[in-house]
């Protein structure tokens, strides 16, 4: 296939380091202090790119601890040489567009019952109290991301927040450093367009 | 080549992801075209004010309890699958000695001891149909898809 073809060029898979390579093979055989590394190692991204996704912290932090969970339970399964993060991502972002879906389609239900846009405001879960230092600008960058798909979204995260490369983010998401720079390019575009029209406080784009 | 060609470069060049020989192209190609020079001061800014929104650090004291979350999570659920069967266990041995009871005793009418067959029967029925159910929703497990 050309998806693994690609994956097997060296160039793109970023080098596994040896200790972990140790420590995925004493998950395999069910060492919980071998996970541990794991989770200390990573868990301060996983929660960052679940706030990212869900937008707020609750969420991200329940998120990102049962994408742990699920990552212990399936470790054994995991090819040997493969690295950790790359899989792991796959299984916290599955986690959190999932948990998303499942709160437009409350947030939808709620708003067929009442028809107030006010509940939709209250619903919408990007509220900027995450944001550090806040300010206004800073505000609505944040909630114009809490607006992109999720796959523009996802993007945007990756680089901005956890400051990773076009590699490292096709690695991440298994796919080449072309489809990273197109989605970057097509994310940040919709973001321009967000922020652009957002100054009359406008809601027809939560699509 | 196009401007929209230059796309991809553009955000290469935003992020300082392109090699020499692509970035001296596309500064070659910037310097003749002011359309594609004001959509990169544009991205620029957006990439600036971007950067500059940071997420509020939680406090020390979550990080240490972490581990201590998911590791309880872990265990509790390995408690819930225990306690599950031998509930399971004990329901099903506790009802089998009531039916038997109930079956042996002579003084229970016929239909009741009927009924009370073809109500175990259709528990049986749903019990396994259920658990096809589950069996197939499980071999269809997204996570199974999840590459390793």
């Amino acid at each position: 296939m050309n998806r693994n073809s690609m994956l097997l060029e060296p160039k793109r898979v970023p080098s596994v380091c040896q200790e972990e390579i140790m420590a995925m093979q004493r998950c395999r055989r069910g060492s919980r202090k071998a996970f541990e590394l794991f989770v200390n190692r990573y868990m301060k991204d996983a929660y960052f790119i679940a706030l990212g996704l869900v937008g707020n912290r609750e969420d991200a932090m329940d998120l990102s601890q049962e994408a742990f969970i699920r990552a212990y339970r399936h470790i054994k399964h995991v090819k040997p040489g493969r690295s950790f993060f790359p899989w792991f991502y796959q299984i916290l972002k599955n986690l959190c567009v999932s948990h998303l879906r499942k709160r437009r389609y409350r947030q939808a239900s709620s708003l067929d019952a009442d028809n107030s846009p006010e509940a939709a405001a209250a619903e919408d879960c990007f509220s900027p109290d995450v944001v550090a230092g806040r300010n206004e600008v800073k505000d609505k960058v944040w909630q114009a991301i809490g607006k992109l798909d999720d796959k523009h979204r996802e993007v945007i995260i990756l680089r901005h927040f956890q400051n990773m490369s076009y590699e490292q983010i096709a690695g991440a998401l298994f796919c080449n450093k072309g489809t990273v720079t197109s989605r970057l390019y097509y994310a940040r575009k919709r973001l321009k367009e967000l922020l652009g029209t957002e100054k009359g406080g406008g809601t027809s784009d939560m699509q | 080549m196009t401007c929209n060609d230059y796309k991809d470069l553009l955000m290469g060049y935003l992020d300082n992801e392109l090699s020499d020989e692509q970035r001296q192209r596309f500064e070659e190609h910037l310097a003749g075209c002011p359309e594609c020079a004001s959509e990169l001061e544009e991205f620029r800014k957006l990439k600036t004010i971007t950067d500059e929104v940071t997420l509020v650090e939680p406090e020390d004291k979550m990080w240490q309890e972490y581990w201590d979350g998911i590791y309880n999570r872990i265990e509790r659920s390995v408690g819930w699958i225990v306690f599950s069967v031998a509930a399971i266990l004990l329901i099903i041995y506790g009802g089998f000695k009531m039916i038997e009871e109930l079956i042996k005793d002579p003084t229970v009418g016929m239909i009741l001891k009927v009924g009370l067959l073809a109500l175990i029967v259709g528990l049986a029925i749903l019990f396994v149909s259920v658990l096809r159910e589950r069996l197939y929703f499980w071999q269809r497990d997204r996570y199974k898809n999840v590459r390793r």
